[in-house]
């Protein structure tokens, strides 16, 4: 019978989280490290085929259709997990803190008395050139003054070690689901280890999740819904989820209608009136009158509902403009604006291609950079400058000049790595980690999140759709 | 309750209870084409007919040969009431109401159906192939509705899909007993002869039906064997039965909410009409025109619940609830 062992473990040149450079265990893997080397090879693979089993049968799946039929895929999950030790949580949670306080800020300020953009420190034509900025919403005061309700926040560890803000997501971060079923998956493989290790949980999510979304509405037994654009939607599986572990109604567009200034519910026993929705679609959808007049999935006269108080909507329309990647640039001196505090969390630098020294530095060096638009998400509209050809740098470098306001650049950072179980043996694999952050009462930062990890050799991409996995992420207390 | 969720409740039930019951149609007709005299044309139309496909069947093929009907029942895609397209349908249905049914409700019909649109794929089939294929959508029904009654709760939910379920039984069961009408003797002496009584045994036992009726009755006889498929009190196929359960549902449904009093009103009268009519009256009427008649008036039920719970327009609830 052959032990696990990490003896041959190779961490590279990279910032390894489970082990220093001299091979010594980082805090918080010790106990992990020890109850696996006295697990036996086998036993760690029935683990983990047990653990893709589950995964299936759960219908834990993102769904790829094609041809009208439709194929769900899992998210494969590693079942090494990604171990947070409880001093490096602290900080982290406190920076998250600060800046989704200092972004809440920002937002209510960008749609009121735009203080920030009279004191010049963000241009205002950054701030109202962009998609994410909604005019409709000028002069809101969404209930409790929430606008970010949820947030993911996409972080990544440098070659240091250093915790850096990749993204802020402030309209409809998605991944949860795969956090909560992680923790179930793992709590069966490692019922010992569990026993052993103070590991913070995270099953209470959708009760703090539903407590929030009864907070904002003000009332004391309001109705919550959760909006889906349905069942053809890839995340629609976390939709129905989340739904059902709050005890909610899942709806769609086509179950809602505004009648007599209330947004209702059509049921069997006639209309119900709703007190506060979960949006898991897209703000310029929500209602075709208001925003875009394209939308299908939307709810004509919501946004009315919404401006007259007798709705809350999580996350608020708007708050998209926080999630520009040139706003991003700048969210340093926003928490300095807001807070009068020094940010606790960096971000990636970033070069902002409006700004000349920036801009000149950007089309010299393109070939080390990752080029990014402003508005894209999910890997799109980016140019990874090391992995591209010589054309494309040059098609970017005409892209930029021709608007500059659209485009950020940051150097390639190396992620870095966790042990990961390919074939029979542990490989390091990039990673970066997903928290979290529930904004009711107060900020609540969720202690765990998802880890999501390139399953692929070497790779950077940890996007499911391009090979990316996830692991379960344990914070000690 | 949802109306979506409703409706997708009722729908889901209705798809797989229609599965089955094709299955079923196909069932009865090997039967009754066993049972002619060698020699004869096979007869595929009559199940054609009497489940109202002929004309979709007619846009795609020339004629009904065997190999046409037994592909455009059981998996083409043209065919809306395909033993396929069902449970694609019943599946999508399932879907978007995961987060209300069973765990094992869907795990069942999802692999149900990937089970049923492998099969589809297979080129070479010969007639036993065909046999067991109807044999399996009916267990994967069957499983179904097992799997239903042991993990729901006995809520609004649950009484939507045994609508939905019994509504659907109700009209395929007076489509079996259709075919037999549709059904060609060779020549007109043959009625009441023995052929004829083993066509009435086969649309027994495609509902199976056949030991139930056996324990009661003691001769094979077209009135009494209508008597029990109609109106017979206790048999879980039967027309009288079905509506019956139907309305022991509606009527839970609709207990506190005006809304389904037209629904709740057309369903009694025509249960009180079959309570009230004896197996001479029917044969009296004509049994075509009175299975026919009846499809009708259950498409009204269908259409009146629909109306009371599934497409509430805003108009009706400013009325409805007084609200400024």
């Amino acid at each position: 019978m052959k032990l696990n062992s990490f003896d041959g473990y190779d961490i590279g040149m990279f910032f390894d989280e489970m082990f220093f450079l001299n091979g010594k265990t980082r805090e918080g893997y010790e106990t992990f490290r020890e109850e696996l080397e006295r697990m036996s090879k086998e036993e760690l693979l029935d683990k983990q085929h047990a653990a893709e089993r589950t995964l299936h049968s759960m219908g834990i799946t993102f769904n790829v259709y094609s041809e009208g039929q439709g194929i769900e895929r899992i998210m494969p999950i590693d079942i090494i997990p990604r171990i947070i030790a409880k001093k490096e949580w602290t900080a982290l949670e406190k920076g998250l803190i600060q800046r989704v306080t200092a972004l809440n800020l920002f937002i209510d300020d960008v749609y009121n008395e735009q203080r920030i953009l009279k004191d010049g420190v963000i241009p205002r034509h950054v701030v109202e050139s962009s998609k994410g900025f909604l005019k409709p919403c000028m002069g809101l005061k969404p209930p409790k003054d929430r606008w970010c309700h949820i947030t993911g926040t996409d972080l990544i560890r440098d070659d240091k070690g250093e915790f850096l803000v990749l993204e802020d997501n402030l309209r409809c971060p998605s991944g949860v689901s795969y956090m909560l079923e992680n923790r179930e998956i793992l709590k069966k493989s490692y019922p010992q280890i569990f026993e052993r290790m103070d590991i913070q949980h995270v099953s209470n999510y959708p009760i703090r999740l539903l407590e929030m979304l009864q907070y904002i509405s003000g009332k004391s037994n309001p109705r919550v819904v959760v909006l889906t654009p349905g069942i053809y939607n890839s995340a629609y599986f976390e939709h129905s989820y989340l739904a059902q572990q709050m005890g909610v109604e899942l709806v769609e567009s086509s179950d809602l209608i505004v009648s007599n200034g209330r947004v209702k519910m059509r049921t069997t026993k006639g209309f119900e009136t709703v007190d506060v929705i979960y949006r898991r679609i897209d703000d310029t959808f929500l209602d075709a009158k208001a925003f875009n007049p394209q939308s299908l999935i939307g709810v004509d006269g919501i946004f009315d509902v919404y401006k007259s108080g007798r709705i809350a909507l999580a996350n608020a329309p708007g708050t998209g403009i926080a999630d520009d990647k040139v706003v991003y640039a700048y969210v340093p001196r926003i928490i300095r604006y807001y807070l009068d505090e020094e940010p606790l969390l960096n971000n990636v630098h970033t070069y902002i291609c409006e700004e000349k020294e920036d801009c000149k530095y950007v089309l010299d060096n393109i070939e080390q950079l990752v080029v990014k638009e402003a508005n894209e998400a999910g890997g799109y509209g980016m140019l990874i400058g090391p992995k591209s050809t010589k054309d494309e740098c040059s098609e970017f470098r005409k892209r930029i000049q021709n608007n500059p306001r659209n485009y950020i650049a940051q150097p390639t950072i190396s992620l870095s790595r966790v042990p990961t179980i390919v074939e029979e043996d542990f490989e390091g694999r990039h990673v970066d980690l997903r928290p979290y952050i529930l904004y009711g009462e107060k900020v609540e930062v969720i202690p765990g999140g998802l880890t999501r990890v390139a399953l692929r050799k070497g790779s950077l991409v940890v996007n499911s759709s391009q090979g990316g996995g996830s692991k379960d992420t344990w914070v000690l207390d | 309750m949802l109306s979506r969720v409703a409706n997708s409740i009722y729908w889901m039930n209705r798809y797989v209870e229609r599965a089955e019951n094709y299955a079923r149609f196909m069932g009865v007709t090997f039967n009754l084409i066993l049972d002619l005299p060698p020699g004869g044309q096979q007869q595929w139309e009559p199940m054609l007919l009497a489940s109202g496909d002929n004309h979709l069947f007619y846009k795609h093929y020339d004629k009904p040969a065997p190999e046409n009907v037994l592909r455009f029942i059981s998996f083409d895609p043209n065919n809306p009431n395909a033993v396929l397209s069902c449970l694609y349908k019943a599946r999508e249905n399932a879907r978007s109401i995961r987060e209300i049914i069973s765990k094992e409700m869907w795990e069942h019909l999802n692999q149900f159906y990937h089970r049923i649109r492998e099969l589809s794929g297979k080129k070479k089939w010969n007639m036993d192939n065909w046999q067991d294929f109807f044999s399996e959508v009916k267990m994967g029904s069957q499983l179904f509705f097992g799997i239903i009654d042991s993990t729901i709760t006995r809520n609004e939910g649950w009484h939507f899909g045994r609508l939905g379920r019994y509504i659907e039984r109700a009209d395929k069961t007076s489509r079996f007993i259709d075919v037999k009408y549709f059904i060609l003797l060779p020549e007109t002496d043959f009625v009441g002869s023995n052929y004829d009584q083993l066509q009435w045994s086969a649309v027994l036992k495609s509902v199976s039906a056949f030991n139930m009726y056996r324990q009661t009755h003691r001769s094979i006889n077209p009135s009494e064997i209508v008597e029990f498929l109609v109106l017979g009190r206790e048999f879980p196929r039967s027309i009288y039965y079905c509506l019956q359960q139907a309305e022991l549902s509606l009527k839970k449904i609709q207990s506190d909410a005006p809304l389904g009093r037209p629904a709740v009103k057309l369903l009694g009268k025509l249960l009180s009409h079959l309570e009230y009519s004896d197996v001479n009256d029917i044969f009296v009427f004509g049994l075509h025109e009175y299975l026919d008649n009846f499809q009708l008036s259950l498409n009204k039920v269908g259409d009146a619940v629909f109306d009371a719970y599934f497409a509430l327009k805003p108009v009706s609830e400013s009325a409805g609830t007084g609200e400024q």
